[in-house]
């Protein structure tokens, strides 16, 4: 385009080349966002004082003193955890097939009770599993783990039914209908067609909720724990209070949570590749 | 109930027979007195507008909609009778629908031999090879391990209509099969239909193809307003309508820019 103005022909666009077009406006901004985050990150590594960092994170003195414990807390942790799941995944299917009953009954204590459990904190259930509910009920639970594993299990339950109902629904009320045309009774239809589908749907709200319920087991020290039924936060805060290396216990907590929690986003997302590439619809 | 009728007795008693059929949603009245007869070998095409109760009246059939009055006889039961079962009912009665419905967790070979075994509890070898037969019919033998997101909307349907021809269904039940469909993939579905016609096969076709209607069809039900206006041979019905709201819904149908209705 010359510079000189020009009568558009019919069907012609008069529009212009402006120096700053909408295209090129956002590539400086792009650049400009690049300009900013270097010039934060420079400014935070000069300003710290990376030493004292180090001393507070890093203490290898403070890491051999928690060290030993690590490998039982662990364990518990992750045995509190699957405990907890194992409960909230069977009583979260329970209360989603009551969530879509035909009984009104069903569907309405199902709804009291996640909204109920839902819309507590998760630290007043465990409490309550550790004092008022043995008593109130005059039932005496020994076994720390399993009331962990109820405590935990019910309150993610709430959540787990949800997620399970939604991924239920979701799945294409044709399917349902071409497999019951097919003489497929409606139980039968649910294990081969709905269940299947269903699973894929719901495993990244799944794996979401076993990272919730990983870190929930942080609230069991309120059961009041023995030595060897010790969590890995418990073992944290309590070398909080000895040790000197600062920081450096609940940092080793920290990785050791995601040593657990990092490999299962991990395969959910292979799992939801896997059955991705064979059945999307 | 009876025992599942064979076609010999079927010959005799219409394959369907539908009686006084009404359909409420909730206050919506969308069938309201129904009556229609299917003999053996009978290909029944309805046609009408867009919210006529064509498709509610073929779901009545196969009891996918339960109907609030009346009675629906399929092979001599009576499917409306809550102590029939109707799951053994719809093993003889096959169903295509209009978005296909394929098992989307399942291979091609796998939808169409799954209710096979689990149903008719056939062996895994005889379910695959009626299976595959029922593939070679509607010419898709080669896509037996494809998974249905990878075939084409016309595939897919080809398929579910293998799919419902696996269970030697004595009834197949058309629910606008080719509506989902590009226009370019339509005849491949019309033909494989027309096959399974020539074959004999009793069929209730819902459709907007009025060219199928009238070639393949031997009857042809017109439904407007939740009622049959016009019922008779297809050649008649879609040729010389008797019915004024029958004329009027060819017209526009077949000549959708003449706006002048009669």
């Amino acid at each position: 385009m010359t510079g000189s103005p020009v009568t558009p022909a019919p069907g012609t666009l008069t529009a212009s080349r402006r120096r700053w077009s909408p295209r090129r406006r956002a590539r400086v901004f792009r650049a400009a966002q690049y300009v900013v985050l270097l010039a934060v990150l420079v400014a935070v590594g000069l300003a710290v004082d990376w030493a004292n960092v180090g001393e507070n994170f890093f203490n290898a003195e403070a890491a051999r003193q928690i060290l030993p414990q690590l490998p039982t807390a662990f364990r518990n942790t992750l045995t509190y955890t699957l405990a907890g799941f194992a409960v909230g995944l069977s009583l979260g299917t329970v209360l989603a097939l009551m969530r879509l009953s035909a009984v009104g009954l069903y569907r309405w204590i199902a709804t009291v009770y996640i909204e109920f459990f839902r819309g507590i904190p998760a630290l007043l259930v465990v409490v309550s599993f550790g004092y008022a509910v043995p008593i109130a009920f005059g039932v005496n639970i020994p076994s720390v783990t399993t009331k962990a594993a109820l405590a935990l299990g019910l309150v993610s339950a709430a959540y787990i039914a949800e997620t399970l109902r939604a991924g239920i629904q979701a799945v294409p009320k044709g399917q349902v209908e071409a497999a019951r045309s097919l003489g497929m009774s409606h139980g039968r239809t649910l294990r081969t067609v709905v269940v299947p589908q269903a699973f894929r749907i719901v495993l990244p709200p799944m794996t979401n909720e076993f990272i919730l319920l990983t870190k929930d087991t942080s609230l069991v020290f309120l059961l009041g724990l023995a030595v060897n039924q010790y969590d890995l936060t418990k073992i944290g805060r309590d070398a909080l209070n000895n040790a000197t290396g600062g920081l450096t216990p609940l940092f080793l907590i920290g990785a050791c949570y995601l040593l657990i929690t990092l490999p299962l986003g991990q395969l959910s997302r292979y799992l939801e590749r896997r059955t991705g590439a064979r059945s999307r619809a | 109930m009876t025992a599942p009728t064979t076609p010999a007795a079927a010959s005799a008693a219409p394959v369907v027979r539908v009686a006084g059929l009404h359909k409420a949603f909730g206050e919506r009245e969308v069938l309201t007195g129904i009556d229609l007869d299917v003999r053996q070998g009978e290909v029944v095409c309805v046609i009408g507008p867009s919210g006529s109760g064509k498709s509610t009246l073929l779901r009545c059939v196969n009891l996918l909609e339960q109907p609030t009055g009346g009675t629906v006889e399929v092979l001599g039961v009576d499917v409306t009778d809550p102590d029939v079962d109707i799951d053994q009912v719809r093993t003889h009665v096959g169903m295509v629908f209009q978005q296909f419905n394929l098992f989307a967790n399942m291979t091609v070979l796998e939808n169409c031999t799954v209710a096979q075994r689990q149903v008719l509890k056939r062996s895994r070898s005889e379910a695959e090879r009626i299976a595959r037969a029922n593939l070679e019919r509607v010419g898709l033998a080669d896509r037996a391990d494809a998974h249905p997101s990878q075939l084409s909307g016309g595939q897919q349907q080809r398929v579910a209509i293998a799919r419902a021809l696996s269970m030697d269904p004595q009834l197949m039940l058309f629910d606008e099969p080719t509506s989902a469909l590009d226009p370019e993939l339509v005849g491949d579905v019309l033909a494989v239909m027309r096959d399974l016609a020539d074959a004999g096969m009793t069929m209730i076709v819902v459709t907007h193809e009025m060219a199928f209607a009238r070639d393949v069809g031997d009857r042809v039900v017109f439904m407007d307003g939740g009622v049959i206006v016009e019922d008779g041979p297809a050649d008649q019905v879609i040729g010389a309508p008797r019915e004024a709201r029958t004329r009027t819904f060819l017209q526009r149908v077949l000549d959708p820019t003449h706006t002048d209705v009669a």
